[in-house]
């Protein structure tokens, strides 16, 4: 006798998800039917094939399931890897992406004509596009991978809902498609780092709000009673990204058939609350997203527990409790409160404490396992991205003392502080975390070649190097030649004159970023071979656990 | 007063005070003796074969 069947059945997420791309679809229409510019026209149209796209993919997916998916396995929690493995590739594609312009846009700097008297392709629309691929693509979707990664194997428990995962993973990349196109086409609110208009940004909350949904239902469904502390760092992340978010982007469009959106803040006001988003921007996605990589890949690669579990909880805390007050210190000698900026300033300097207290932490992870630096170019990676956290955690607040400040800020050394943290620590951490997470979404033994990681990582580091070293020279150089006199008070050198002096740095940057680049694709390589190729891990069944029919 | 020197004033008196208690609570948390133990079996979490 057949017992009875387990009847597979809509389900009301299911349903939720496809009335709702429905909706957004016949709203999606009638703008793109009635919108006063081609590019909000554009952008509607764009929406509304995604989100038919997106009911395409909820029955299709009905379709090809057989039932509820199991929450267990042979006793071991059914993890989600399905939409972890799109998140993985789209970080790889991203970065690619994203490395690309930014050499193109280093080259602009060294031979303007590089732009082609093109409006697409200047510096100005090619800058947002540059910083939003990298940080918000390669970094977001890094992010999305390893937090639906972590939370799921520290708390033994399967990501609730079948949509919503991946609801997050496609409506995240949606948005980055909005907001990468809206650069070129010149959409832009002129935030740096928001740079999207209101309707990509009422787009990310939406998808942001479900994202945190589905971080605590994992939470909520844990095994394990204590939650990891990497998953601590991912929360603080996505709670205040979504706090960052909404404050930074209080505006009211001019009508919702227009691109155009008035800020509700205006002059001081408003760019105190733009430097407070832009600060905790690099102090949550950044800095606390991250280090929720290195609590759990530092110890997963070396294979050793956290150096302290009680530094781990003290650097959390005082990490998130110091860096929200940090973001005056981008508008010293500005139309801003002098007590203002000396309390960003302030808070700046404490955060060496945590930010060091951090690094030591990852660093001693390895006491007892130095050896393995040797041997695995992977844990290199990784141990070399947090001393970059530790040197660029070390510069950033020096230059948030208002003398240096007075020397550095509008100067491309802030250009290179900003990239040993953006290439160093979040670039490396994440090749690191990609390196590892590759073999085992895909049930592989290891990466495909060890060796060419030790290239990439090499290729890399002296691409960064070549970079930041060009960008302290040109930076400093830079802020004395604004700075000089002669001895009748007037400015020694004209404007351009500090231009043209710039020339060969922006050179070896340009080059430096290059072999940044270069690096990465033979990351792609190595990737594509551990997934096409690379030899199955051992107890690895043959394609994906089947599920026993209930018969 | 105004409100700005008022609410200046509040932020800069228990502003502090209530931030220094929980700095202090986290301290008093992450290095009381008993609790070491706790912190090392969950230190292992991500070593745990799962």
């Amino acid at each position: 006798m057949a017992r009875p069947v387990e009847t597979k059945a809509f389900t009301l997420e299911e349903m939720g998800y496809s009335l709702f791309l429905a909706l957004l679809a016949v709203v999606c229409v009638i703008l793109a039917g009635k919108a006063w510019e081609p590019q909000l026209a554009f952008h509607a149209a764009v929406g509304a094939v995604f989100a038919a796209i997106g009911i395409f993919l909820i029955i299709k997916g009905y379709n090809d399931r057989s039932a509820q998916p199991a929450q267990m396995i042979d006793g071991k929690a059914n993890y989600n890897y399905g939409p972890i493995k799109f998140a993985a590739i789209a970080s790889v594609f991203w970065g690619v992406a994203g490395f690309l312009v930014g050499v193109y846009i280093a080259s602009e700097l060294a031979w303007p004509a590089l732009n082609l008297d093109l409006p697409f392709i200047n510096f100005g629309r090619l800058r947002p596009l540059h910083t939003s691929a990298v940080i918000f693509a390669f970094g977001g979707n890094v992010l999305l991978a390893t937090s639906f990664y972590v939370v799921q194997r520290t708390s033994q428990a399967r990501m609730p809902g079948i949509v919503t995962p991946w609801f997050i993973v496609l409506g995240y990349n949606a948005f980055i498609v909005i907001a990468g196109t809206g650069y070129l086409l010149g959409v832009t609110q002129s935030k740096e780092y928001a740079e999207p208009e209101w309707y990509a940004d009422l787009w990310l909350t939406i998808v942001w709000v479900i994202y945190l949904l589905a971080f605590l239902g994992t939470l909520w469904k844990r095994k394990e009673p204590h939650i990891y502390v990497a998953n601590w760092f991912y929360l603080a992340f996505i709670v205040t990204v979504a706090m960052l978010h909404l404050g930074n982007n209080m505006s009211v469009p001019v009508s919702i058939y227009s691109i155009k959106s008035v800020q509700v803040f205006s002059g001081v006001q408003d760019a105190m609350v733009q430097w407070w988003y832009g600060h905790n921007a690099v102090g949550f996605f950044l800095t606390a997203a991250f280090l929720g990589i290195m609590y759990y890949f530092v110890p997963k690669r070396a294979d050793r527990p956290v150096y302290s579990y009680r530094l781990s909880i003290i650097h959390f805390w005082a990490l998130i409790f110091l860096y929200i007050w940090a973001g005056p210190h981008h508008l010293h000698y500005t139309a801003l409160p002098e007590w203002a900026s000396t309390l960003g300033m302030t808070f700046s300097i404490m955060l060496w404490m945590p930010s060091w207290g951090g690094m030591i932490n990852g660093l001693m992870t390895l006491s007892g396992a130095w050896d393995k630096l040797r041997t695995d170019p992977v844990l290199r990676m990784l141990v070399v991205s947090v001393a970059f956290y530790g040197m660029s955690t070390f510069e950033g607040p020096l230059m948030s003392i208002k003398a240096v400040n007075g020397l550095s800020h509008y100067t491309d050394w802030t250009v290179g502080h900003v990239h040993s943290g953006a290439l160093g620590w979040v670039g490396f951490v994440s090749f690191g975390a990609l390196y590892c997470l590759f073999p085992w979404l895909w049930n592989k033994k290891s990466v495909y070649s060890l060796k060419l990681v030790s290239w990439h990582f090499w290729t890399a580091t002296i691409g960064i190097v070549f970079y930041i070293c060009a960008m302290w020279v040109s930076g400093i150089m830079q802020g004395l030649m604004w700075r000089a006199y002669d001895k009748l008070g007037f400015l020694e050198y004209s404007f351009i004159e500090t231009v043209a002096a710039m020339h060969p740095y922006y050179a070896i940057r340009a080059l430096g970023g290059a072999l940044f680049l270069l690096g990465s694709l033979i990351m792609v390589y190595n990737l594509y071979m551990t997934v096409a190729h690379g030899e199955d891990a051992e107890g690895a069944t043959a394609g994906a656990p089947a599920l026993a029919p209930a018969e | 007063m105004n409100t700005y020197t008022s609410l200046a004033e509040f932020a800069q008196t228990w502003g502090l005070v209530y931030f220094f208690v929980i700095f202090a609570g986290v301290l008093v948390y992450a290095l009381w003796p008993s609790n070491k133990r706790p912190f090392d079996e969950a230190s292992r979490v991500p070593l745990r074969e799962d």
